[in-house]
């Protein structure tokens, strides 16, 4: 089973890898990961998801709680959060395909960055299953490379997660 | 306040963190810190290797209850602490490790004598810092101290480059401001009641008791819960001495070398009481079938304990001491009942024995006649089966007075943290019971003991072999002693410790012990004592790794039968576990 967390932590060289070492000392599974700085430069967000039951999530959030460095550490419930990930995807195109290869990017709501002879680059946002399913669409024409980030998730409505 | 070095900011914060001694060995990079401890007057133990400062610092700190702290310089000085650290980590601790670093324009530039100890340290301490500007000092410090000792205690690490050192600066003490540590002390008053509900329903309650009694210096209102509703009390080896050995609730210690009537009290009771204990495998044997008719309320003052091993029914997060205190004003006096009598004839029936001898020593029985002769010693103690013995046979009465390696099990631990507690508290008698093995891991310590006048005492029990494991090997390997026997390739201890300087005893029959420990504590000097013990001696009872508790057999009592009964739960459990609880 997937969770998502939202881990507060001070914004200080390390910090990153004190995350990344307990995972892997206590073998839970990162699925992915993504942080950057909050509104306030002193705290960062990361968004992390894990594998694992219930038993395994609460060992997550208790030793992470455990670190000095880190300040705060959520839960984000699927069904009450927006999710998003970005993916930069460089597809083979020439003029017989191109148009084809617009009228998905169109229907995902992506959007074409660079164009050249024998390629495009096409950026697209949305939650997991959007990304994998353009990816999937692409992969006809030739994907040549592919970044993708993290997923940064947020709980809708009122509630706020900060330092 | 005035302008100062780097390296006199340092002392001035441990100073006023109230440190009266340190326990290190310098190098090129600490020469500004030695420096300033040469002209300070803080008590600096010059050890031989770093690993012995490591162990001192972390053998004061449990003789003591204050932070120990130890210094080895950059690079190899700073690995060889590791060992020392991961011990007060596992055990937690309260330490400040302090390491010298190379310039701070050389981080990262494969330096002399660099190496990345807060790198290599993050999974093995509480906290650690790696220290850029002498601004940081005073702030890095306070922190270090407030951290290592509040919570659950732990070692904390400051890595300081050579320039920090160097660097003038401006004395400041601020208060510490850590937005993201907030060590749990107060419990939950919900959890308090119903975990007292729980303790005043119980028929069949066992208090499991670990080190989290001893550091929050709560055995005084364990006594009082345990008497009040006289329930029946077990200590881990980390727990040893929070309650007293000789009183009626005492079963002594529980798990894979516990007594018979702990192991069996815990797999029939109907509640467990864990207080500031973690439920480790060496604890509670096959998991799956530990304690199966209890309820379990655990008390600790780590959130992540709660829940990591076993389920819990009534979690308690908080300090040992306020959570006991809650407890004892709720419940009621509770008589003796049918349980009390059941365990006190299992404590008849299955009483700690071995079988004694006229012509070969016993380790039991110097054991024994240690706890006669020194009752108030604090018995420090290596890795392996005299640990078992010490544990097994010496009445413990006091949390601070016995020291061990719990939860890293390091050979090599026991004798320079008995130099420690004996620095710390120079009025008691300090034995570290040993083994020959284990005593050879830090016997370069000995020079530290000699010329800083710690008369420590070190009692080998010389079986002539690594006893624990050749007791597997007897056992689950069919008696194929691969790398076990030591023999004679072990040096002459006598002669060892008058290499040194200190004293050295020899006891080869068993009318030699007494007169040999009585000379030893009569001299106010190191001293060695050689112990020679039978060889065939393993420690008993016994409950295989990957067993249930109550599979717990006597093993100089076995018969055939039981015995491939033994073999057999331990070639299933290594199949069903294996690289997890296997030896």
């Amino acid at each position: 089973m997937k969770h998502t967390i939202a881990v507060i932590v001070e914004n200080k060289s390390g910090v990153l890898t004190r995350i990344a070492g307990l995972f892997s000392r206590r073998s839970f599974n990162i699925e992915s990961l993504s942080v950057g700085a909050t509104d306030n430069p002193d705290y960062s967000r990361m968004t992390i998801t894990v594998q694992g039951d219930r038993d395994v999530l609460e060992q997550v959030i208790k030793q992470l709680s455990k670190l000095i460095n880190v300040i705060r550490v959520s839960e984000l419930d699927a069904g009450e959060s927006v999710e998003r990930e970005l993916a930069i995807i460089k597809v083979s195109a020439d003029k017989e395909n191109r148009s084809e290869i617009m009228q998905i990017v169109n229907i995902f709501r992506a959007k074409i960055i660079d164009v050249s002879q024998r390629s495009m680059i096409i950026e697209v946002t949305g939650d997991e299953e959007k990304i994998d399913a353009i990816i999937q669409l692409l992969r006809q024409f030739g994907i040549k490379e592919l970044a993708r980030t993290g997923k940064v998730s947020m709980v809708r409505g009122a509630r706020v997660i900060k330092a | 306040m005035s302008k100062m070095t780097g390296a006199q900011a340092v002392l001035e914060s441990l100073k006023r963190e109230g440190v009266d001694v340190v326990f290190g060995l310098p190098g090129g990079v600490l020469l500004p810190l030695y420096d300033a401890i040469y002209q300070s007057d803080i008590r600096h133990i010059l050890v031989r290797h770093e690993q012995g400062a490591a162990h001192m610092a972390d053998g004061y700190a449990r003789a003591t209850g204050k932070v120990g702290v130890c210094i080895a310089t950059s690079g190899p000085g700073a690995t060889n602490l590791v060992t020392g650290i991961a011990n007060a980590y596992m055990d937690s601790v309260p330490m400040v490790a302090i390491t010298g670093q190379v310039n701070t324009w050389l981080i990262g530039k494969d330096a002399f004598q660099e190496a990345d100890i807060t790198g290599i340290t993050l999974p093995i301490t509480k906290h650690n810092y790696l220290l850029r500007s002498a601004k940081d000092i005073s702030r890095v410090f306070r922190e270090a101290f407030f951290i290592a000792r509040t919570g659950r205690p732990g070692p904390v690490l400051i890595d300081l480059p050579r320039d920090v050192t160097v660097d003038e600066v401006e004395f400041s003490w601020p208060e510490v401001d850590l937005p993201g540590y907030h060590p749990s002390v107060r419990p939950h008053e919900m959890q308090i009641k119903k975990a007292a509900r729980a303790l005043m329903e119980a028929e069949r309650p066992v208090i499991y008791v670990g080190g989290g009694v001893k550091y929050a210096s709560a055995h005084k209102e364990l006594f009082d819960l345990a008497t009040k509703v006289n329930a029946p009390v077990t200590t881990t080896l980390m727990g040893i001495g929070c309650f007293p050995e000789d009183h009626a609730l005492s079963l002594g210690m529980l798990g894979m070398h516990g007594t018979k009537y702990a192991n069996y009290a815990v797999q029939e009771s109907d509640l467990i009481v864990a207080i500031g204990a973690r439920f480790d495998d060496r604890v509670t044997g096959k998991i799956a079938s530990f304690a199966p008719r209890a309820r379990i309320v655990h008390i600790d003052v780590d959130p992540a304990e709660v829940g990591k091993n076993v389920r819990v029914d009534v979690p308690v997060v908080g300090d040992a001491r306020s959570a006991l205190l809650g407890l004892l004003k709720e419940v009621g006096p509770k008589p003796k009942g049918p349980w009390n009598e059941k365990i006190d004839g299992w404590k008849k029936d299955y009483p700690l024995r071995y079988i004694p001898d006229m012509n070969i020593i016993k380790p039991q029985y110097v054991i024994e006649k240690l706890c006669e002769l020194a009752p108030e010693a604090i018995i420090t103690t290596e890795v392996g089966q005299h640990q078992m013995w010490a544990a097994q046979f010496f009445v413990h009465r006091d949390p601070t007075k016995f020291i061990s390696s719990g939860g890293l099990g390091t050979m090599g631990y026991g004798f320079p943290a008995a130099i420690g507690a004996k620095t710390g508290r120079p009025e008691c008698d300090v034995i570290d019971v040993a083994g020959d093995g284990s005593f050879l891991m830090n016997s370069q310590e000995m020079a530290t003991a000699v010329v800083n006048d710690i008369p420590v005492k070190v009692a080998i029990f010389n079986n002539g072999c690594l006893g624990m494991v050749r007791q597997w090997q007897e056992l689950f390997f069919e008696k194929r002693y691969s790398a076990t026997i030591l023999g004679r390739t072990s040096p002459d201890f006598v002669k060892l410790a008058e290499a040194y300087g200190a004293v050295g005893l020899r006891a080869t029959k068993p009318s030699e012990v007494e007169p040999v420990i009585r000379a030893a504590l009569a001299v106010d000097r190191p001293v060695i004592m050689d112990f020679i013990v039978s060889p065939a001696e393993k420690v008993s009872p016994m409950v295989p790794a990957g067993a249930t508790l109550s599979e717990i057999l006597e093993l100089e009592w076995c018969d055939e039968e039981q015995l491939c009964h033994l073999e057999k739960i331990y070639a299933e459990g290594r199949r069903e576990v294996l690289g997890q609880e296997g030896f």
